[in-house]
């Protein structure tokens, strides 16, 4: 075996990581983060800038050591592993690609490193298989973003990594071809069936592209889960604010009976689920997404059970087409999101008084006691 | 899929976790980066820091090459040697008028390349690169062959110097400067030509002080160049002696401790002048803030 | 609806064309610098490759008397020189880029914000006079120095002696203290190209190449040296040129046999009555030497973005 030769890839092997930690002096990126990825899953690592995502796909990748911790490929332990011998490849967040070589070496270096000598047809099905055949002799210069993006995957690809990790690669592409390559990459995971680990602070991106998703927060996990489990019953306000947008209301619990919790909030009663409540006594945060919210002009038209807030007044209608997205002040002087899809119903006007309602199966309870604006920034930030 | 859970270490519920250490044989690498950088660094300093420490010499005999006993003699009387002094005084009236004269030349011609268009691009870059290139006993000796032949070696002094400087100079000016103007951004004058500025009023008020670092750093150079060089000058030089004439002179005649004095105080003149523009820089950007 | 635009009038009614005006700024500002190069640099150049095959002495005045002879004195009386000027001028580079490349490479990737500092270093002593400089050397390799104590003890300088190298139980007047006086005085010139060049490099790039099953040592041989090349050129070629030319070396701390083309010049020149025609048959042909040996080596290394 040369001294080149990478770790020999083990079939069914999950990456596991066990109480990672990475401290700069007295700052810490990661926090005792620990996390099984099953083999051939589309993993998203999502959360703002400065959360620790990049820094614990780094480590996975070998290019920064954990302070604490061990990172597992199977049964193999590669924490101590140098970034030449990990089966693990990584597609860089500016391409990273070699300006002195054209674009068939550069796919073809992993593969030269490892000693392969016929190089030609594995690189010619590689540049198909992204559909730039004819770009082979190109230099990376020459090159639009996209291609670039496209020519870094493929060159990560080509070396069957175990794991391949993405450090948000779509960031420098505008919309469109962001769009676009959400789908490609999609495909290709399914069709090639490798463990992708996603890096991203768009958190629609996460939801479209992955199976599983971890929010990271200040170097730790705040949730993880299906995008489904996380957007429809987030854990801290945090995951609340940082995945689409929600409505935070505190209120107090009263009661607690069949399953079903009730609330108080501006001396109105309202109904939560019990599965769906983090505490069931003393304060807590009563969550509902805008888009299962509805107005009403009039109290009898709330459906019979739906939880029903009055004395709403509209501070401001925003036509965007596809909806009708309000803000209700409450006299309170809370404000309500409201995002109405546009099925033809009347359009409520600043200044009219409305009912807020909504299916209280749809709402979630949280802890009563955290900051109802957590993530809220971030996600402005990471949309910026 | 089902919502992940996070599972536990597989070596064991208890065993601890280990804490991370970079690898011996990594460290030692880097290490040995290091430590051949130091090295050559000493290689490169030791001579100045000889220097200062022998210009605190006392010498025993004529020549000051090794230490004797400790005196303070040379930096006292820095001028002892009239010869020393005249040469250094030729050498600084030369680097004065050369430096004038080759910074303006130079400096039209930078201009000239950067912000004209011409034919014989080429050729004229040629022509500019190629004193930097060509030998300088080859230089020094045909310009020497020049003057004999026109003016004749009884001529040769103080303007042959200075002309053979400036013709050196020009290149190094030209390629200071030229760099400095190419990172302009040229909308600038055409922002201020919108604003009612005419071509001269452009020239003075918008052009001239953003590329003034790039005239004031080629000066210097051309300065530093002109006060250094021997072989084009001992070439053109005729009857008179610059300073490093002199020096070399008296590696054959008698090397006083009072040329490590001056060698000294030009490393610590031009450290000196680069702290106080490090300083000065620093506190124009704190106060812009 | 009106139409804003008129249809283009017939080609006869046309305003008459405006001539462009000739620009002649750039010419007014080149002219004063290029006639003075032109003068001082070129027409000497000329006049040099003329007097080469010339004969005379400066009391009796120069006549071109297409004396080929000049060059075949020149080069059978002073082939020692020229060897010498080669192989010194070799030597030196060699040992230059030997040493600039991991310093420069330090400084580039390991100095983070002492970069600056650092390379004030490496330029701040060249403003002291390089003679001084120079002749600081032979207190540094004097006899009773410690450095060739330190050399006798360990049994080097027999060793050196036998190669060559240095003379007896001397450092200084022999080949080795030549080629440390030439590498000391151009080792700047070698580290401050081949900084520019690898600063440039995307650090980025060098975790792309261990990504992708690169050693440190395969990193370096296949990313950062190719895109290194540039610097190295420019280095070398910075190097080697002035180094051919030089002679003070050889005159400060060489001796009587490892003199030099540039020696040999100055005192054909500067010494000799009739020594103005063969002086400047030596410098033609070191010039002609110099330029064959800097296009092969460019020609061979490809000139991509050398300047």
């Amino acid at each position: 075996m040369s001294s080149n030769d990478v770790l020999g890839r083990t079939e069914g092997g999950d990456l596991r990581l066990v109480g990672l930690t990475k401290r700069y002096g007295s700052f810490t990126a990661v926090d005792d983060l620990s996390l099984t990825i099953p083999q051939g899953s589309f993993f998203a690592l999502l959360g703002a800038s400065g959360c620790g995502k990049t820094t614990t796909l780094r480590m996975i990748s070998g290019l920064e050591d954990p302070t604490i911790g061990q990172i597992f490929l199977g049964e193999q332990e590669v924490t101590d592993l140098k970034p030449f011998r990990r089966p693990v490849n990584t597609v860089f967040q500016n391409y990273a690609l070699f300006p002195h070589l054209d674009i068939f070496e550069n796919v073809a270096f992993g593969l030269r490193r490892r000693g392969v000598k016929d190089v030609k047809k594995a690189v010619t099905d590689m540049l198909d298989l992204v559909e730039l055949g004819h770009l082979a002799k190109r230099k990376p210069t020459q090159l639009s973003g996209g291609q670039q993006q496209r020519i870094a995957l493929a060159r990560a690809l080509i070396n069957q990594p175990q794991v391949l990790l993405l450090d948000e690669p779509l960031g420098a592409l505008d919309l469109k071809l962001r769009r676009q390559m959400q789908i490609e990459l999609k495909r290709i995971q399914t069709e090639v069936g490798l463990t992708f680990v996603h890096v991203t602070h768009d958190q629609e991106e996460a939801m479209t592209m992955a199976d599983t998703i971890a929010v990271m927060n200040h170097g730790r996990i705040e949730q993880l889960g299906s995008p489904a489990d996380l957007y429809e019953n987030p854990n801290t306000t945090f995951v609340a604010n940082f995945l689409g947008q929600s409505n935070l209301i505190p209120a107090s619990v009263e009661s607690e009976k069949d399953g079903v919790v009730t609330v108080s909030a501006h001396g109105q009663q309202l109904k939560l689920d019990a599965k769906r409540c983090r505490s069931t006594s003393g304060k807590i945060i009563l969550g509902v997404r805008p888009e299962k919210v509805q107005v009403a002009t009039d109290r009898g038209e709330v459906p019979a059970g739906f939880n029903a807030l009055s004395g709403g007044k509209v501070v401001d209608t925003s036509f965007i087409g596809v909806s009708t997205q309000y803000l209700v002040q409450m006299p309170s002087g809370e404000e309500i999101s409201v995002f109405e899809q546009n099925t033809g119903r009347t359009i409520q006007r600043p200044g009219a008084e409305v009912v807020v309602y909504w299916d209280p199966s749809q709402g979630f309870g949280l802890e009563g006691t955290q900051d109802i604006e957590a993530g809220a920034e971030a996600d402005e930030e990471a949309a910026a | 899929m089902a919502t992940q859970t996070i599972s536990a270490p597989a070596t064991g519920g208890d065993a601890p976790l280990k804490v991370r250490r970079r690898s011996p044989l990594a460290w030692a690498k880097s290490h040995v980066l290091l430590v051949v950088t130091v090295l050559v660094f000493v290689f490169m300093l030791l001579p100045n820091a000889v220097i200062l420490w022998m210009s605190f010499n006392s010498p025993d005999g004529k020549f000051n090459y090794t230490w004797h006993k400790f005196s303070l003699d040379a930096w006292k009387n820095p001028c002892s040697n009239s010869t020393m002094c005249h040469s250094i005084g030729l050498s600084l009236e030369i680097g004065v008028v050369a430096t004038i004269i080759a910074t303006i030349l130079g400096t039209m011609i930078a201009f000239a390349m950067v912000r004209h268009r011409f034919k014989m691009r080429s050729g004229i870059n040629a022509l500019l690169f190629l004193p930097m290139a060509a030998p300088e006993v080859v230089m020094g000796a045909t310009l020497a062959a020049l003057f004999f032949n026109t003016i004749g070696p009884g001529a040769m002094g103080f303007w042959t110097i200075t002309i053979a400087h400036v013709m050196f100079c020009i290149s190094y000016v030209v390629v200071t400067v030229k760099s400095r103007l190419a990172g302009m951004d040229p909308t600038l004058e055409r922002a201020a030509q919108d604003l009612y500025a005419t071509p001269t009023q452009t020239f003075m008020k918008v052009t001239l002080p953003l590329v003034a670092p790039g005239i004031g750093a080629a000066a210097l150079l051309a300065f530093a160049i002109s006060i250094d060089d021997y072989i084009i000058t001992v070439f053109t030089a005729g009857n008179s002696e610059t300073f490093p004439m002199y020096i070399f002179g008296s590696v054959q005649r008698a090397y006083p401790a009072q040329i490590d004095v001056i060698g000294s105080l030009m490393l610590l003149g031009t450290m000196s002048v680069i702290a106080v523009s490090q300083i000065l820089n620093q506190m124009r950007t704190s106060r812009k803030k | 609806m009106t139409t804003l635009t008129e249809a283009p009038a017939p080609v006869e009614q046309r305003g008459k064309e405006r001539k462009p005006r000739r620009n002649l700024t750039p010419w007014m500002l080149l002219l004063p610098g290029l006639l003075w190069l032109t003068v001082f640099f070129l027409v000497p150049i000329l006049t040099s490759v003329s007097a080469s095959v010339q004969t005379g002495n400066y009391d009796d005045g120069f006549k071109l008397t297409w004396h080929f002879a000049n060059y075949r004195d020149a080069l059978l009386n002073f082939g020692p020189q020229y060897w010498h000027s080669l192989l010194f001028s070799v030597i030196t580079t060699v040992f230059c880029l030997a040493l600039a490349y991991p310093v420069a490479y330090f400084i580039a990737f390991k100095g983070g914000k002492w970069k600056t500092l650092l390379m004030a270093l490496v330029i701040v002593p060249s403003f002291t006079s390089f003679l001084i400089r120079t002749i600081a050397w032979k207190t540094i390799l004097a006899d009773n120095g410690s450095v060739v104590h330190v050399l006798n003890d360990l049994h080097l300088l027999k060793i050196t002696t036998a190669l060559g190298w240095t003379v007896g139980n001397h450092v200084l007047a022999s080949p080795a203290a030549v080629v440390c006086g030439m590498v000391y005085n151009f080792l700047p010139f070698t580290i401050l190209p081949l900084y520019t060049s690898l600063e440039k490099i995307d650090p980025r790039l060098h975790e792309a190449g261990a990504d992708l099953y690169c050693g440190p040592f395969q990193t370096w041989r296949r990313v950062t040296l190719p895109l290194s090349m540039p610097g190295v050129i420019g280095g070398t070629l910075l190097t080697f040129i002035p180094a051919v030319g030089d002679y003070i070396n050889a005159q400060l701390l060489g001796n009587p046999n490892t003199t030099v083309v540039g020696q040999r010049i100055e005192d054909l020149f500067l010494r000799q009555s009739n020594g103005y025609p063969v002086g400047s048959a030596m410098s033609v042909v070191m010039m002609v030497g110099t330029l064959v040996i800097v296009m092969t080596y460019i020609w061979r290394a490809g000139t991509e973005d050398l300047l």
